[in-house]
């Protein structure tokens, strides 16, 4: 009766210390992996950029290619973005508060680039855009250039982002029902001002917190837009191209610089995004 | 503001949700739209709001056509079951959105609207719930609130959707009859919609039962409750107890039943239904009666009898507890009718041929003991 009283109670206590120990490793193996796979790195980026010396880091992101990559970038972000967030707008309203053929359809296919290797869609745009590509010749004929030009790099850029802004707004509507908007049309609004006044202030977390994470992607894409821009330097090459191409230069400084900036972008979107999430919370 | 509603129908895929409404409501009139759910009683409510659009039929509201306007263009004020207050905005912002959504040539000055805001809110007895947004309210609070924010567009007809269904026992009887005293002095014509019969008969001046998509009944709360129009009123209104029984000259008989306190009915002799409250039901003790007492349970104020004849029907009756002290279980005894309502198996009512208190004349009911198989 004690034997049998006692050894489960013992050895509940040493599966609880057991538990602790494997917590404690667990918890240590995931930071140092943390820091082996994501601070290091980071913080090498900066320390290597700035090894030389401030001057060497103005005078290497001051260089006109790198300043114009920076300019391009920040130009396809500002274009990519608000189109992307009109358009997840609009799916999202359409996709919560209408029921029609087609539209889990719609879903799945907003989702897509989330699954497909940008570089995929990078190709797609070639085969399309290209010289030798179904609506090449038409586009040559008026004189249109979209691959190796702006308009492709931002295309792919907006194909690659397109889930975001929906991702986020979307099961949020959901959630909210229409009744609010509902109200305030039989209260005598106009569907702007049903908009305007009930529907984005509703989402207006949701969507800053999307349009972020929508920059961020924006700002470092490299594999589709490495295929389409055709990476002609001080003309299409945007701040991850020239990384690579100052990489493969061996300047070693100039493509820490570069990289330190687009980390610094990438560091505030972060910095953003968990303020939004407590303000969310 | 008279609403006349004609032949209207509405069906979602291959449900008909409506199937012919025919309605029409007087200035100031407070219209109870009382149903089970599925009766389609919401739907009709979102179709006078705009929110919702029939497949056929008519709306006219003083001789407008509604159906021609948008939901933004009626004034009609809408109060949801769970409040759809605009959560960012504070109280009285939310009761002047429809004010300051107003085009800029129709809408009154900043002071205008701040002035009558306050004044709704005295009204409404809000005013120190001002400054507040409406997380910070409690359910009856945010229907207060919501109801302020559909009467401040001084509606032409006022819509309440289940406007007590999200509220516990008691916020909903505190605010039953606020509503009353609000509506009764805003003299807005209104129609809302419950499936409580008790919220329906206290507070409607006429009240229109709903079943399946039709109506089945339109009336005063006393008139529909002393006399259900149809089997499907009958039981709704909670006539739980179907005896079958005969009409002979008018008068309802059955073995071991007295029904002298029933008026008489045009109807011609035959078979029919009674509905009856088990309330209405009183066993009377008899040795020969054709029922016995199969269970008995109480509730404190009350006893449940539950009765039997050798057929195999069952009764369910209500007794004060005082009055039933002397059942015991396999007692024999009759059953005496107080009220209730005859029917033709199914088919639709006959009004009665004379109101309970003309007919003040009791007429003896003959016992048939012998037949004890049409009492089943």
């Amino acid at each position: 009766m004690n034997v049998t009283a006692i050894t489960p109670q013992d050895s509940a206590r040493a599966a609880l210390s057991h538990d602790i120990a494997m917590r404690r490793l667990l918890i240590g193996a995931a930071l140092a992996l943390t820091a082996l796979l994501v601070v290091v790195p980071l913080a090498y980026i900066f320390y290597r950029a700035f090894a030389a010396g401030w001057q060497v880091f103005a005078a290497n992101i001051t260089e006109p290619n790198t300043l114009h990559a920076i300019g391009l970038t920040a130009l396809v972000a500002a274009i990519a973005v608000p189109v992307n967030i009109v358009f997840g707008l609009c799916a999202a309203w359409v996709i919560a508060r209408f029921r029609f053929a087609g539209r889990r359809l719609l879903l799945t296919l907003i989702e897509i680039p989330f699954s497909i290797s940008p570089i995929i869609a990078g190709i797609c745009y070639l085969l399309l855009y290209g010289r030798q590509g179904l609506l090449g010749p038409f586009l040559m004929a008026h004189d249109i250039r979209i691959l190796f030009a702006l308009p492709g790099i931002v295309m792919v850029t907006m194909f690659v982002t397109a889930p975001f802004v929906v991702r986020e707004v979307l099961p949020l509507m959901q959630a909210q029902g229409s009744e609010q908007e509902q109200a305030a049309l039989t209260l005598g609004a106009s569907g702007w001002q049903v908009f305007r006044l009930v529907s984005l202030p509703n989402i207006r977390w949701a969507l800053v917190y999307g349009a972020v994470l929508c920059t961020a992607r924006a700002v470092g894409e490299f594999g589709g837009v490495s295929v389409v821009s055709g990476s002609i330097r001080g003309q299409t090459n945007t701040l991850p191209l020239q990384i690579e191409l100052l990489f493969n230069d061996l300047n070693m400084v100039g493509a820490f610089a570069a990289s330190s900036v687009l980390t610094l972008i990438a560091v505030i979107a972060l910095v953003v995004k968990s303020l939004l999430e407590t303000r969310r919370g | 503001m008279t609403i006349e509603i004609a032949d209207l129908t509405r069906r979602f895929d291959r449900t008909e949700v409506l199937r012919g409404i025919n309605l029409a409501i007087a200035e100031g009139e407070l219209v109870a739209l009382l149903g089970p759910s599925g009766s389609g009683k919401t739907t009709l409510l979102k179709i006078i709001a705009g929110l919702d659009w029939p497949d056929t039929g008519s709306l006219t509201v003083n001789g407008q056509d509604w159906l021609a306007k948008r939901a933004q263009d009626r004034r009609a004020g809408f109060v949801f079951q769970h409040y759809a207050l605009f959560p960012h905005m504070k109280v009285r912002d939310n009761i002047a959105f429809g004010l300051t959504v107003l085009p800029r040539r129709d809408r009154p000055s900043a002071a205008a609207i701040r002035a009558r805001v306050d004044e709704l809110m005295r009204f409404l007895q809000i005013s120190a719930l001002a400054d507040r947004f409406p997380a910070e309210l409690s359910g009856g609070q945010r229907q207060r609130v919501a109801l302020g924010r559909a009467m401040a567009i001084s509606p032409a007809v006022l819509l309440l959707d289940e406007p007590f269904g999200a509220l516990d026992a008691l916020v909903r009887r505190d605010l039953r009859r606020w509503l009353r005293d609000v509506l009764e002095t805003s003299k807005t014509t209104s129609i809302f919609v419950t499936h409580d019969q008790e919220e329906a008969f206290e507070l409607a001046d006429r009240v229109v039962i709903m079943g399946a998509g039709r109506i089945e009944q339109i009336g005063r709360p006393d008139e529909i409750y002393d006399h259900p129009a149809t089997p499907f009123v009958a039981r709704f209104l909670g006539l739980s107890v179907e005896l079958p029984v005969r009409l002979r000259a008018g008068r309802v008989e059955a073995p071991g039943l007295d029904a002298t306190a029933l008026p008489r009915r045009a109807m011609a002799d035959g078979p029919a239904m009674l509905f009856a409250r088990p309330a209405d039901l009183a066993p009377v003790p008899a040795q020969d009666g054709p029922l016995r007492v199969a269970a008995i349970s109480s509730t404190g104020a009350l006893l449940h009898v539950q009765l039997t004849d050798d057929g195999g029907l069952a009764v369910e009756t209500e007794v004060p507890r005082r009055r039933g002290l002397h059942l015991s279980l396999g007692q024999r005894v009759t059953l005496r009718v107080e009220a209730g309502q005859v029917f033709r198996d199914g088919a639709p009512a006959e009004t009665p041929a004379e109101t309970p208190a003309a007919d003040s004349r009791p007429v003896p009911l003959r016992y048939e003991h012998s037949s004890k198989e049409s009492l089943r």
